[in-house]
């Protein structure tokens, strides 16, 4: 992959992006020992929200400070690229938990016996009882405790905070000197006389202006550090450069950027400090990054002091910063369910302008084509698609996608309005949200819009066969909601699954309801408070409902694996009486083995969600809805409600994992399908049938969904190739869709789906003139079509 | 006459005509062209198709064949199927467990084909595609179906392509006329014995069909199928240009479809020999060199692939 590790506009960049991704991540153990000095210094005497703030100054007052070569713009969370803070807050990490971290195959950090040494002496004896995870833990039920070992649902803030919230155009209209006016003046406005909450008010707001402070003292830290520099820099444009730098931080982060350039240098400080206050899941995110800057580029072009190439280089300095900061070491399930180093550092570049016009300006070109001169997984780049916008950007963005490495996905502009707006945000505010994370929907800005946990509706669905005992273990999980073998219509055992679904859902929302109460108590995040509206005006914190939208997210998963089980019961023992109850439920605790005909009947003679079949995709819309309202209905402790998003991150594998073979002969252990896409190698209609499946659940009323849609290079190729990327995309998008993204499968995938025809049954191929199902090409064929892959773009 | 046999309908259909299209494949065929990518296109009976790659040689087929038509040959462990006693009634292909067997050619009731074909209505819009025609040959079925289905087709908006091989009495293709936005024409060879000896038919009626479709009005893309030892030759194309010139026939569009042999395969499903041996993939200097003779010569809409 030599190639690959080399990419970038000029030499300074592909050093520093080689740099990057050849550097092993490891752990940054000084942010837990500063933090563990601050606690020692000032647990006890100041209220809580003054103590995070307090250990964030003293974090930035203190912590090593790195410029590389050649860099322009600077901060890292570290101490140099891909290094990793830890958070002995959330997770005291045993001298365990770091050996893993340090030998496992994927996912790995290495960690030095000065970091273990460092861990057992200082960081475990004052954090062990103090973490979150501890607290967290300690809070639960016991039902909550077997649900969550079983892998019926995850928790996110089991080891990360809450967060992956995104920045609004605020951070670039104002500096941190200005926000502490708007704090003392906040504070001017405290009722002593009739507010019981005024003291607390007056801790959090200080405990904002604390924040203010510590950011402005990492800006000047750097700026005298790069001044350093300067004056025993022997090269002169370097010199220069590093001149340059340090009068941008004496302006940036206390003042408002004036120039593009601080713009980003601006930005980038935030991104550090809101997750170096806290491990916010995982992230922070810049948003509509290409409308932000668009006021500077046109200033600076016009003024001559910037060039689209400039601008371009600063754009992929940028990129390099993302992708040195690998998300923060996470163990246990919270590891499986997001196994990456992914840190969802999510950019929406496209969509529309508050004023509701098209929001594509030059910086957005700009941004596709950092995306595809960098090709980098983080951030993750995306594209919001509005009608509004023109073709060209569309096009643009199916030639970046069509390089087959999945970014940018798509973003449905007007889908997400009204998704927001269903949520009850304002017009305005709608217009100003997009995408976070995976696909997650939220007004950027101005929500607290909190992920729970991925929840396991095919593991349910077992249950609910085995009338509430988990086969994995032989344990009773959820009410004995009767033996199917009794049902005698469908209507009963939908009866049994809706039982089950509300049993875990209230173990669920219960233990979150608690969790968010944990965070708001011990876990104030003054920082990002202050870049959220409204919790200044509310003097309240993020965490604890101070956001003018506050929000609690369960995700659903297993949506083709549910809508496939169903319908293989349904279809196949009480409409047409294949076979029995008993022999289904013999056959998936036997895996299949030995029951050849019903595995069959159930993967090959049966309706599979995503063939625009409504029997099947009624049976997703039945079980879709009545998810998402039982739990809409809820109210979180944040003032705000319960709301479903539909995808998985890598959370398909571990919920599969859980599981014996499913009634679809999805055999044990396998992943489930992921987001909203059928299971693997259901459809075999084609991404058209796909597509109208997909649209049948109505992801307005939802906080996002997911779908992954594979193709080989020649399907996509030449004009045609983008013209008809487009018209899915914009079709899916009339439909109300919500995102959809593209994976372009190489030779890899080909040579598996050689060996394994069953799982790629969906695979389509451009033959000759013509595509076709891979699977049933021949095999000289195949071997032709695998020969030629992973050619060029070129028209065909 | 019956609903006739459709043995595919391709949605996400990117190469038959304008747009994203859904392509109906029926079945049923008055050439017989040694070159037929889809061998199962040509005769007008359902037909079992076997998979010998799948098989394991467990035997359910021939115990579930009302015909007797399946016998098991233990040495080898394969199965052959007798297709003078076969009817494809479908026992065989319940009974096997491993999709080894499948029938080709289902029915469709005409409701139930409009509404399957209206579902990508949103793809078609958005794209400017529609839906095709194709086979075997459409426009040799029963035409009361056919024609009731274009002109529903027509009437609900979309836009509906045929790809035809001509060779039908012209009756049939003015009957569908009013309601088909292009026809899709094929040209094979213009010397009527070779012909005939390539396709089992005199192309006579395919060319008198043409000059008076493009009299008629009709819209058209001739397509040309060009196979190495059969019609991939400078002469030929020169004859076929000559040919569209002189009977002043109205070309949309010229499509050289390069002769692949990627049907080969579907030939021993069929249990039909396949003459590996009389055709190639004509080299891509011709088919250059062709699109350009085209081109220069009053087509300048040509293109190499449909």
């Amino acid at each position: 992959m030599a190639e690959i590790r080399e990419r970038g506009m000029n030499d300074r960049i592909r050093r520093l992006r080689k740099q990057s991704v050849e550097t092993q991540p490891h752990i940054y153990i000084e942010r837990a020992v500063l933090e563990t000095e601050a606690y020692k210094m000032y647990e006890g005497k100041v209220s809580v929200p003054e103590l995070r703030a307090l250990t964030l100054k003293h974090i930035f007052s203190h912590k090593k400070l790195y410029i590389g070569d050649g860099e322009l713009i600077v901060g890292e969370k570290g101490d140099y690229p891909q290094a990793a803070p830890t958070f002995p807050e959330l997770c005291c990490h045993t001298l365990e938990d770091m050996h893993n971290m340090n030998d496992r195959k994927v996912v790995n950090f290495t960690v030095t016996d000065e970091d273990l040494k460092i861990q057992a002496e200082q960081i475990i004896p004052y954090w062990e009882d103090r973490s979150m995870r501890k607290k967290i833990l300690d809070s639960m039920t016991d039902q909550w405790r077997d649900a969550y070992a079983a892998g019926i649902f995850t928790e996110f803030m089991e080891q990360r905070g809450p967060g992956h919230t995104v920045g609004s155009v605020k951070i670039y209209e104002k500096g941190y000197l200005d926000y502490q006016q708007d704090i003392q003046a906040a504070l001017a406005k405290l009722d002593y006389m009739n507010d019981p909450e005024a003291l607390d008010k007056r801790n959090q707001l200080n405990a904002m202006s604390i924040a203010c402070d510590a950011i402005m003292i990492l800006g000047k830290r750097y700026a005298d550090l790069a001044r350093e520099m300067a004056a025993e820099c022997t090269d002169e444009q370097r010199k220069r450069e590093l001149l340059q730098i340090a009068a941008n931080c004496d302006v940036v982060p206390a003042h408002r950027p004036e120039t593009f350039y601080q713009a980003i240098q601006t930005y980038w400080f935030t991104h550090l400090a809101v997750t170096t206050e806290l491990n916010p899941w995982d992230a922070y995110s810049p948003g509509h990054f290409d409308q932000h800057l668009a006021p500077f580029y046109e200033r600076d072009t016009e003024a001559g002091i910037l060039t689209r190439d400039q601008a371009l280089e600063l754009m992929e300095c940028l990129w390099v910063k993302f992708y040195n900061q690998p998300a923060p070491p996470k163990v246990g399930i919270t590891l499986k369910e997001s196994s990456t180093y992914t840190d969802f550092a999510n950019i929406n570049t496209g969509g529309v302008t508050p004023e509701g016009e098209d929001g594509v300006n030059e910086v957005s070109y700009i941004i596709l084509d950092c995306m595809d001169e960098m090709k980098l997984v983080q951030p993750n780049s995306n594209v919001q698609i509005s009608r509004k916008n023109p073709q060209r950007f569309l096009k643009r963005a199916c030639e970046v996608a069509r390089e087959g490495w999945g970014q940018p996905a798509f973003y449905n502009t007007e889908a997400i309005i009204q998704e927001l707006m269903n949520a009850g945000k304002s017009l305005e505010d709608a217009r100003k949200g997009g995408c976070s994370g995976c696909v997650e929907t939220g007004a950027f800005g101005n929500e607290a819009y909190i992920l729970q946990g991925y929840f396991n509706l095919p593991k349910i669905f077992e249950l609910t066969l085995f009338n509430g005992v988990d086969p994995m273990t032989g344990k009773q999980l959820g009410p004995q909601t009767g033996d199917p073998r009794t049902f005698t219509t469908f209507d009963q055992l939908w009866d049994a699954y809706t039982k089950q679904i509300d049993y875990f859902l209230d173990i669920k929302v219960r233990g979150s309801n608690v969790i968010e109460g944990l965070y708001a108590r011990y876990m104030p995040v003054p920082f990002l408070s202050i870049l959220t509206n409204d919790c200044i005006a509310r003097g309240k914190d993020y965490n604890a409902g101070g956001a003018r939208y506050n929000t609690s997210v369960i995700q659903g998963v297993g949506t083709g694996t549910i809508a496939d089980s169903l319908a293989a019961i349904k279809y196949n023992v009480y409409d047409h009486h294949n076979f029995t109850m008993d022999e289904i439920l013999t056959a998936m605790e036997d895996d299949f083995q030995g029951h050849e005909r019903i595995l069959n009947l159930v993967r090959n003679r049966t309706p599979k969600y995503g063939n625009d079949d409504d029997y099947a995709d009624g049976l997703m819309k039945k079980v879709f809805n009545y998810f998402l309202d039982d739990v809409c209905a809820r109210p979180n402790m944040r003032g705000g409600m319960y709301r479903v998003d539909m995808l998985p991150t890598t959370c398909h594998v571990y919920f599969g994992d859980v599981m014996i073979a499913s009634p679809n002969g999805r055999l044990a252990h396998k992943p489930v399908s992921e987001g909203i896409s059928p299971e693997k190698g259901a459809d075999t209609h084609g991404p058209t049938a796909v597509i109208r499946s997909c649209a049948k659940m109505d992801h307005l009323r939802t906080g996002g969904t997911l779908l992954n849609q594979k193709f080989t290079p020649e399907v996509v190729a030449g004009e045609t190739g983008l013209d008809n990327m487009a018209n899915l995309i914009r079709t899916y998008f009339n439909m109300d869709g919500h995102h959809i993204q593209f994976n372009v499968v190489g030779r890899k995938t080909l040579l598996a789906a050689q060996q394994h025809p069953e799982e790629y049954r969906d695979l389509i191929v451009r033959v000759a003139g013509y595509s076709d199902y891979f699977r049933n090409l021949d095999k000289p064929l195949q071997d032709e079509i695998i020969e030629r892959t992973e050619q060029s773009f070129g028209a065909y | 006459m019956s609903a006739p046999l459709i043995f595919n309908i391709q949605k996400y259909s990117i190469h038959d005509g304008e747009g994203i299209r859904t392509t109906v494949f029926f079945k049923g065929c008055p050439l017989s062209c040694r070159w037929c990518h889809n061998p199962e296109s040509q005769r007008w009976q359902k037909e079992l198709m076997y998979y010998a790659s799948r098989c394991t040689g467990c035997g359910a087929c021939v115990a579930a064949c009302p015909e007797k038509a399946v016998a098991f040959d233990p040495q080898s462990r394969t199965v052959t199927t007798d297709r003078a006693l076969c009817r494809a009634c479908g026992a065989c292909t319940d009974a096997c467990v491993h999709s080894a067997r499948e029938a080709a050619g289902r029915e469709y009731e005409l409701r139930e084909l409009v509404r399957e074909l209206e579902k990508d209505r949103m793809f078609y819009e958005q794209s400017g595609g529609g839906i095709t025609l194709s086979g075997g040959e459409a426009l040799a079925q029963d035409m009361d179906y056919i024609e009731d289905l274009v002109r529903r087709l027509h009437g609900r908006g979309y836009s509906v392509d045929i790809d035809t091989c001509g060779h039908v009495p012209y009756e049939h293709i003015r009957r569908v006329l009013p309601y088909v936005d292009t026809f899709l024409y094929d040209i094979k060879l213009l010397d009527p014995e070779a012909h005939r000896r390539w396709t089992g038919v005199d192309n006579g009626l395919i060319l008198e069909n043409l000059k008076r479709l493009s009299g008629d009005g009709g819209k058209i893309d001739i397509r040309m199928p060009l196979v190495a030892g059969v019609n991939a030759e400078d002469a030929y194309i020169r004859d076929v240009i000559a040919f569209l010139r002189d009977n002043r026939i109205r070309v949309r569009r010229v499509c050289l479809l390069k002769y692949h042999d990627t049907g080969s395969g579907k030939y021993p499903q069929l249990g039909r020999p396949y003459e590996k041996d009389a055709m190639a993939v004509p080299d891509q200097d011709f088919l250059d060199r062709a699109a350009a003779t085209f081109r220069e010569n009053g087509f300048p809409n040509t293109q190499i692939g449909g």
